[in-house]
């Protein structure tokens, strides 16, 4: 009310950023190949069409394994990691920790061709797996970034007081650490997928043959008749994408409630 | 105080943080069912000597004996201690019931009968009913009560506590001082409290050790630390005390003959000669209650010394008086019980201060 410009700065912003994603959805059941209004009758030819189209799945495929198997291994990688960085200190901490998180700043292109002259070099054939390995890499750092400040949260004698309640190490990780970590164990999951499943550089150079949904959207998009699929595949993958972050921003807030935590921000 | 067997020893226990020489040579024995206090301020090694005895922390040298075992090779998780935290680090994504039967997991029994003992742990601390609360949703006094029933429950040798009661007001502290004495009195387990507060380990511990830098500097009963402390640090930290400059005339036998500033030609015991100063002065001690304020026409029992008011603070059912004895410059601290129909002195007044020789400590 009181900065009408920043009011309308903000509207304008709204409209730019979710403008094309409510046209996805128009355009995915209009009656037309062509991309432009008027729009022209309604139809589901789009959607029956990309079901039916058998590389698509194998892209969809490949990309849903790449995308959850680079969650976890990331996930994990960084529960290590972050562990193991706000616990101990040992000699040259800092320089690995640096190290790693290195993926973070570093171009794309880099890593994918360093990556793709490394593989091809001790003779690995391009595949699914190789994507993993590039997507890995690139996620891990933001799984150690989210996961240290989760570990950094835990105060430790909370530890403590289970292995001197009699509980080993490893059990004291499971009943208590991984618990109370958990809502940061969720965003860095939820985070790392996202990631992965639209990253186009690394999957382009490392998947061989393999299509994954980011690159076999960019080789559809030289055949304009295959745009309107193209868009029904867009609203899918919105709705998708609204489900999924539904869901792991609910477990995330019912993880803060149950440990009566402050929220220290999700992404919702 | 009967003879109790040793629970806990420690010989000449030494540990090092980096170049830090955080522990400087501990050797003490805490008795079994004993009641005992490690007392010092802040950053003297009370949590470090703590923690040594539940296993958090390695020593660099020495030994830590509990009830006549070698602790160096045995872990926290395998120690018969307990440990009831600063922080009470209770487990936030559990409810009240589950904390306190965390340690029953991997203890035999029936599922009724570990139900049963949470029950009576809980009943013990004063939390019957609570049990199916969570955790999170408590406040700083149960927090403490549950963390108390949770250390309890697997009935260890030691309870360790590490400034259980500091995040508490005072009123709930001193309410607790009292539950806890009870409570160690009821299950007869040997109870290692750390503190800072002096009136807490005075009124809660059978025996205490004060610690300065590293080092246990005395280790006696409550009464014994105040009437008769071994140094002018100890003296200083319990209580409040006042020193005088003295001089040793001679000593004959079982007496030590001074010249104390103010007071003048006085007779001790040698056994009131138990303080020893670091920096090589001698002087004299006592406490503000062994000194009394002599009304017009009442008459000293053993020595008076003249003085003048200089401040006066009322506290109600006491009134302190801070007096300059004829002759010296140092003010000392006179504390009086307020009785009724006996007024409070103006500071400014002449005054005559009542005094005994027994009450003194020699500091040399
Ligand atoms: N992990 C550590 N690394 C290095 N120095 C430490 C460590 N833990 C404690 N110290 C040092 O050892 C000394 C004793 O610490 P400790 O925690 O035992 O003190 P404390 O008597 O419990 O004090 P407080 O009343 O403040 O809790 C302090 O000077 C502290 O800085
Ligand atoms: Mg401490």
């Amino acid at each position: 009310m009181k900065f009408p410009a920043l009011r309308t700065y903000a509207y304008l912003y709204l409209l730019f950023l979710y403008a094309p994603i409510i046209l996805l959805p128009i355009f995915a059941f209009n009656d037309g190949t062509i991309i432009a209004f008027p729009l022209k009758g309604f139809t589901v030819e789009w959607f029956r069409q990309m079901a039916a189209n058998t590389t698509l799945r194998t892209a969809v495929e490949n990309s849903l394994i790449i995308a959850l198997s680079s969650a976890i291994f990331a996930t994990t990688l960084g529960i290590f990691a972050a562990r193991a960085a706000t616990r101990f200190s040992f000699p040259g901490k800092a320089g690995i920790i640096g190290l790693i998180m290195l993926p973070l700043v570093l171009p794309e292109i880099i890593v994918a061709v360093s990556l793709l002259v490394v593989l091809l070099g001790i003779g690995v054939t391009l595949s699914v797996f190789t994507v993993i390995l590039g997507h890995v890499l690139i996620c891990t750092p933001y799984a150690i970034a989210i996961l240290n400040t989760a570990f950094n949260a835990l105060d430790r004698s909370l530890e403590e007081a289970s292995y001197d309640l009699g509980e080993t190490k490893w059990s004291t990780f499971r009943l208590i650490t991984l618990p109370l970590v958990m809502p940061g164990v969720i965003s860095s999951l939820l985070m790392s997928f996202t990631i992965s499943l639209d990253e186009f550089i690394i999957a382009f150079f490392l998947a061989g043959n393999e299509p994954t949904l980011p690159t076999y959207i960019f080789s559809q998009l030289r055949f304009p008749k295959q745009i309107p699929m193209i868009m029904a595949l867009g609203t899918c993958l919105v709705a998708a994408s609204i489900v999924l972050l539904t869901i792991a921003e609910y477990f995330r807030r019912r993880g803060i409630a149950k440990t009566g935590g402050t929220d220290t921000g999700g992404f919702l | 105080m009967t003879t109790r067997p040793t629970m806990i020893e420690f010989q000449d226990v030494h540990k090092y943080y980096g170049d830090y020489h955080a522990l400087r040579g501990i050797n003490a024995t805490i008795k079994a069912g004993e009641f005992f206090s490690l007392l010092g301020p802040s950053g003297c090694g009370k949590t470090t000597l703590l923690r040594t005895i539940a296993g958090f922390e390695d020593i660099s040298s020495g030994a830590v004996m509990i009830d006549g075992k070698h602790m160096e090779h045995v872990p926290a998780n395998q120690r018969p201690t307990n440990m009831v935290f600063q922080s009470y680090a209770i487990f936030p994504h559990l409810t009240v019931e589950q904390n306190v039967g965390f340690g029953l997991r991997r203890e035999a029994g029936t599922t009724e009968e570990k139900a049963r003992r949470v029950e009576e742990a809980l009943e013990m601390v004063n939390l019957k009913g609570y049990g199916r609360r969570a955790a999170h949703a408590l406040s700083g006094g149960q927090r403490q009560r549950v963390a108390l029933a949770r250390a309890l429950i697997l009935k260890p040798k030691v309870l360790l506590l590490d400034e259980p009661l500091s995040a508490l007001d005072k009123k709930m502290r001193e309410q607790m001082q009292v539950e806890l004495i009870k409570l160690q009195r009821q299950v007869g387990i040997t109870f290692v409290l750390v503190t800072h507060d002096q009136e807490e380990a005075l009124v809660m511990s059978d025996r205490i050790a004060v610690m300065f830098e590293g080092e246990i500097l005395q280790l006696a009963e409550p009464e014994v630390l105040y009437r008769r402390p071994n140094s002018r640090q100890v003296a200083e930290f319990i209580g409040v005390m006042n020193f005088l400059p003295a001089f040793v005339l001679g000593e004959a036998g079982d007496t030590v003959q001074l010249e104390v500033a103010g007071l003048g030609r006085v007779d001790i015991e040698a056994a009131q000669s138990t303080g020893r100063a670091t920096d090589g002065t001698v002087s004299v001690g006592f406490r503000p209650e062994t000194l009394t304020i002599l009304y017009d026409g009442q008459k000293a029992m053993d020595r008076e010394t003249p003085g003048t008011i200089e401040e006066v603070v009322y506290y109600g059912d006491m009134t302190y008086y801070d007096v300059r004895l004829d002759g010296v410059e140092k003010v000392v601290r006179i504390s009086m019980r307020n009785v009724f129909g006996r007024p409070v002195l103006e500071y400014g007044s002449r005054t005559r201060v009542a005094w005994s020789a027994g009450a003194l400590v020699l500091f040399r």
